[in-house]
């Protein structure tokens, strides 16, 4: 069943990032104002499936300290470290992008900063969960570390854009779009569509390898009890 | 014996033996210390071209955020000892309780600090402090609860990792950026000379972020220490 599903996300995946591409290099007239502008439709669809994979996140370490139950925790798990990959993605083709439009590889302009404090936030999530073997203490440590996180990258988000608003600092906006037409909007969304299938599938693969570990760890507590 | 006079026992206790070995205010404020100085390498503070108001406050509270760091990671570490902290958990004192008085005992020795600090730094780097003294204390209080109710947060959630020392900072850094955000614009700008009523927007950010993550460290300390 899990099997199958996959298939099917994988050929979504497949059939939506191919038709996106297409319609991005052939169909949509092509903006010679802005530099490589087209990283943009990965650009953005990236920013979003993290974001989202984050509140799933938080979701999930909820109902896992509510219920107790680890395959709710190997879903936090899997979803954070899903979603921290696309926020790398987020950073580093905006970077790219910047260089070429910018002359700059970094600014610290506010949606950069809460993004790359964001990332931290989660990577050091990652990190807390290396560092602790006994599953639940894991779990409930980092199910509170997550829920922490989430709030936090609220305040982090606002504030930022406060901070930058009173302080106006020679940087360009971020949102100057770039000449996005309406017509150009709707990729942004259909590979939107395209990253979460693909983050769907690597969630699966991601779960299930947890799975096996927590497994196998039992089985060896079993022989080393013996 | 009520929650509050729960609080205040343990924050009694926890002072108390601060106050007799100094361990962890000694240590935090040599630190300060030492970063101050070496602060003075990173710009020319003899320079008059240098303006030090404008950095002062980042300054300030990189001081303030490492030296808690250093006193905070103790909090919980040194009831590790004895298994006093199992003593502390099985205590009729409720662990909202237990963790309300380190935090306790915490802002008082971290604000103690501060202080001393800012007296330093306000001679080292000819920063005049008297005119706006009340509203940086504002800022500092406000600002320090927040450093304090994460710091001692994670300070427990932390207690029985093997790289705790570390761990700390890395995880709680990042928390902190809202409120050390708010505290550094508020404090440079004080020490610039705008008074705090035309920043109220960061005072909010602060009483907003104390708040809120006072309330989500009193429901999760217990399912930190016990599960």
């Amino acid at each position: 069943m899990r099997e199958r599903l996959m298939y099917l996300l994988a050929a979504a995946a497949a059939f939506l990032l191919t038709w996106n591409l297409y319609k991005i290099f052939f169909v949509l007239p092509i903006t010679a104002n802005v530099a490589a502008y087209q990283i943009v439709y990965f650009h953005v669809p990236a920013a979003f499936t993290a974001l989202s994979g984050f509140f799933v996140a938080l979701g999930a370490s909820g109902l896992y300290l509510a219920t107790g139950k680890f395959k709710y925790d190997e879903f936090a798990a899997a979803v954070t470290e899903v979603a921290l990959a696309f926020a790398t993605v987020n950073l580093i083709t905006g970077s790219i992008w910047a260089r070429y439009a910018w002359g700059i590889w970094w600014t610290w302009d506010a949606r950069l900063t809460s993004m790359l404090t964001c990332w931290l936030i989660y990577a050091g999530y990652m990190i807390l969960r290396r560092s602790i073997e006994e599953p639940t203490q894991r779990a409930r440590l980092s199910a509170v570390l997550s829920i922490l996180g989430c709030v936090d990258v609220g305040f982090v988000y606002k504030s930022i854009e406060w901070f930058r608003t009173q302080h106006p600092s020679p940087v360009l906006s971020i949102r100057d779009g770039g000449g996005m037409g309406p017509g150009m909007e709707a990729p942004i969304y259909w590979n939107f569509l395209g990253l979460a299938c693909l983050s769907a599938i690597l969630i699966i693969v991601r779960m299930r390898q947890e799975e096996t570990a927590r497994e196998i760890d039992s089985l060896r507590r079993m022989a080393h009890s013996y | 014996m009520g929650f509050v006079r729960q609080a205040l026992t343990i924050a009694a206790k926890d002072l108390r033996s601060e106050l007799r070995t100094k361990e962890a205010i000694n240590a935090s404020l040599a630190f300060s210390l030492v970063i101050l100085v070496l602060f003075s390498f990173a710009f020319d503070p003899g320079n008059s071209e240098v303006n030090i108001q404008a950095v002062s406050g980042g300054l300030l509270w990189l001081v303030f955020s490492f030296a808690g760091a250093l006193s905070l990671n103790r909090s919980f570490a040194r009831e590790l000892q004895n298994d006093c902290l199992d003593a502390l958990i099985a205590s009729p004192a409720p662990t909202g309780a237990v963790f309300t008085g380190k935090a306790l005992a915490n802002y008082a020795l971290l604000m103690a600090v501060e202080i001393v600090s800012l007296g330093i730094f306000s001679v080292l780097y000819d920063v005049k402090v008297k005119e706006y003294f009340w509203p940086i204390l504002l800022v500092m209080l406000l600002t320090t609860w927040a450093i304090t109710v994460i710091g001692t947060l994670f300070s427990a959630l932390t207690v029985n990792l093997r790289m705790r020392e570390v761990m700390l900072p890395i995880l709680t850094y990042p928390l902190l950026v809202p409120p050390l955000m708010a505290a550094i614009v508020l404090t440079t700008d004080l020490l610039g000379g705008t008074p705090l009523a035309k920043d109220t927007i960061w005072v909010r950010v602060l009483v907003a972020f104390d708040v809120v993550f006072s309330w989500l460290a009193v429901v999760f300390i217990d399912i930190v220490l016990v599960g």
